[in-house]
């Protein structure tokens, strides 16, 4: 084909202007594709509150339960092993818990609403690991002077007996304390926490 | 002219059918000093078709629903006419592959077949090893065993480590709030459909590529230099018969020790099979051992051996961050290998350690990743980390000292 008499920039201008509406509405047409990999409708109701009956937890025990497909651990607390607690804040990366990682209520020493029962996401803040539970105090294969709490398998990570964070270990931060409140004396709602102050 | 020939030519008229078997394959003039390392391309190439045909049989009776799938995989263990056989090739197969390509990639250090002109072939068999961790990486969910459901809960909270986007991104890939019967799904998507379609493609991107520049050889020799009256290179034979006839030496070979596992040792002492899968996922309960099949292992150690904070840089993300560097750096090897010589046999002996050294770290990396972490465990790792580092950062000082050996004009044989 000669170019004798064409206006080339005005042809220029043409494929430019359809090279760009046509790269626009390719971009357009990705977004249906990539957000039908959100969370589904259906996906997004099925997070209703479960219960705890920790009538038949004993001391230094753990149950789990499972809520939003996580694992929930409520445990309950020996005396020695809140006394650990304070002595352990050195060792520790927020021992205050000034991360976000727990509702206000639960922002104390034991990170808990009643001191001795502690209810946490058993989910490590690393990878997503579900830590074991540790809670004999005696020296461990990945720590001497272990004072009870969870050990990570898959990195490493050690917690103590709140939940809270060692240094130099991979997790950033203390395990998430999730929304709770107590139905009655032995009966706890995890997700949610409406009415409590 | 006979029937077979009157038909190649019609089909010629209509399609560059024997012209391409003469460019890709009986034309195809290859060095002809090849030895014992360049049987890994052609076997990467059998293992690729290997877990195809497996794979589609496969699907043929797996479920990808989390209510089903480990069942499915039980059913064809037992139930399924062969079934077990089919599922062990598969298995024993992505193992293979690695393998495979990790001794590929090894032969291109060797003998610099990474260097120009051949810089995009390396980097599209870096993107194939790419996808073929992908690949692997979305297979090991789809059993829903322990371990499968663990690994990937792993995997995708590195995404999570990413600053400000990591956690929203961390939700698109999963579909849900923790890993479901919405990731099991489209993770079988992209296993069976998605990823093989980009890894046929880049194979076939990596062969052209190939076969546009020539091979390399043990020595690392410009064969194109020397050529013939006929412009044939004189250290050349056809690829095809020379080549497709020692190819498939090897492949009997390593269809020997491939059968030894798949019929004797499929589960590879639990390490292509690893034993916490043998129980359906439960997220409540992470293995007391978690650790990700063995080809992944180098990679893991790296990202268990970073446990301390820079500044506002937590430890996850610098782990994260390393892993990813491990990598993501393979792909600047041609340009931070200043050495003006490409094979081994010419380099000096800086090169020869720092490659030995190379090796035994990504080795002790690889065995670390299978462990449980101890102190000690985590310093070998952290020193292990800095080897493996160390072998390409300071590789465009070290090879630009090193003394070299003169190059020959023609192979040695």
């Amino acid at each position: 084909m000669s170019g004798d008499g064409v206006d080339t920039s005005k042809r220029r201008f043409l494929t430019a202007a359809v090279s760009v509406v046509g790269g626009v509405g390719a971009v357009y047409t990705m977004v249906p594709f990539l957000a039908s990999w959100m969370p589904s409708e259906r996906a997004k109701a099925a997070g209703a509150p479960v219960e705890a009956d920790i009538s038949k937890l004993e001391l230094g025990q753990m149950i789990r339960v499972q809520w939003r497909g996580k694992p929930v651990w409520v445990a309950r607390r020996t005396q020695s092993m809140l006394a650990d607690l304070r002595e352990l804040n050195p060792q520790l990366r927020d021992p205050e818990s000034d991360e976000p990682q727990q509702p206000p209520y639960a922002q104390n020493l034991g990170r808990s609403i009643e001191p001795e029962i502690l209810v946490l996401i058993g989910l490590c803040t690393h990878l997503g690991c579900s830590p074991g539970f540790v809670p004999e105090a005696e020296p461990q294969p990945f720590d001497q002077n272990w004072k009870g709490g969870f050990f990570c398998p898959c990195h490493g990570s050690r917690f103590d007996m709140a939940g809270r964070v060692y240094k130099g270990v991979p997790a950033p931060l203390n395990l998430e304390v999730p929304p709770h409140k107590y139905i009655s004396d032995t009966l706890i709602l995890i997700g949610e926490d409406k009415g409590v102050v | 002219m006979g029937m077979l020939s009157s038909t190649r030519d019609w089909i010629d008229a209509r399609f560059p059918m024997t012209k391409m078997f003469e460019e890709h394959l009986s034309k195809y003039y290859a060095p002809k000093n090849f030895n014992f390392w360049y049987f890994f391309g052609s076997l990467a190439l059998l293992v690729l078709v290997i877990q195809i045909v497996s794979g589609i049989f496969l699907t043929m009776n797996y479920k990808p629903d989390a209510a089903h799938a480990f069942a499915s995989v039980e059913y064809i263990m037992r139930d399924v006419e062969w079934g077990w056989l089919i599922r062990y090739i598969h298995s024993t197969g992505a193992s293979a592959f690695f393998l495979v390509v990790y001794l590929h990639m090894f032969r291109a250090m060797l003998y610099g077949s990474y260097k120009g002109p051949r810089e995009l072939i390396w980097i599209f068999g870096m993107l194939i090893y790419l996808m073929l961790m992908a690949e692997a990486f979305f297979g090991y969910l789809l059993p829903w065993g322990q371990m499968s459901y663990w690994g990937a809960q792993v995997i995708i909270s590195l995404f999570g480590a990413i600053p400000v986007v990591g956690d929203e991104l961390a939700l698109w890939i999963r579909g849900d709030f923790v890993i479901s019967d919405a990731t099991l799904n489209r993770f079988f998507a992209l296993h069976v459909i998605a990823v093989p379609l980009v890894l046929v493609a880049l194979v076939v991107m990596h062969i052209l590529a190939l076969h546009e520049v020539g091979s390399n050889n043990p020595d690392g020799v410009d064969i194109k230099k020397n050529k013939d009256e006929n412009g044939i290179p004189k250290d050349a034979i056809p690829f095809h018969p020379y080549y497709t006839v020692k190819d498939i030496v090897g492949v009997v070979v390593f269809l020997m020790f491939f059968s030894i596992v798949v019929f004797f040792i499929p589960e590879g002492g639990g390490y292509f099979l690893e034993k916490p899968n043998f129980e359906p996922a439960d997220p409540l309960k992470t293995p007391n051992h978690i650790a990700p099949v063995w080809y992944f292992t180098p990679f893991y150690a790296m990202l268990r051996a970073v446990t301390i904070d820079i500044g506002p840089l937590t430890a996850k993300f610098l782990g994260v961050v390393v892993m990813g560097a491990a990598v993501v750096i393979l792909f600047f090897l041609p340009w931070l290998d200043r050495s003006p010589v490409k094979s081994i046999r010419y380099r000096g002996p800086i090169y020869k350690i720092m490659l030995a050294l190379f090796v035994v770290a990504f080795v002790v990396l690889g065995w670390l990743g299978t462990q449980a972490t101890t102190d000690a465990k985590t310093l070998m790792a952290q020193i292990g980390t800095a080897v493996y580092f160390a072998f390409f950062l300071l590789m465009p000082f070290y090879t630009r000292i090193d003394r070299t050996l003169t190059v020959p004009d023609r192979v040695t044989g």
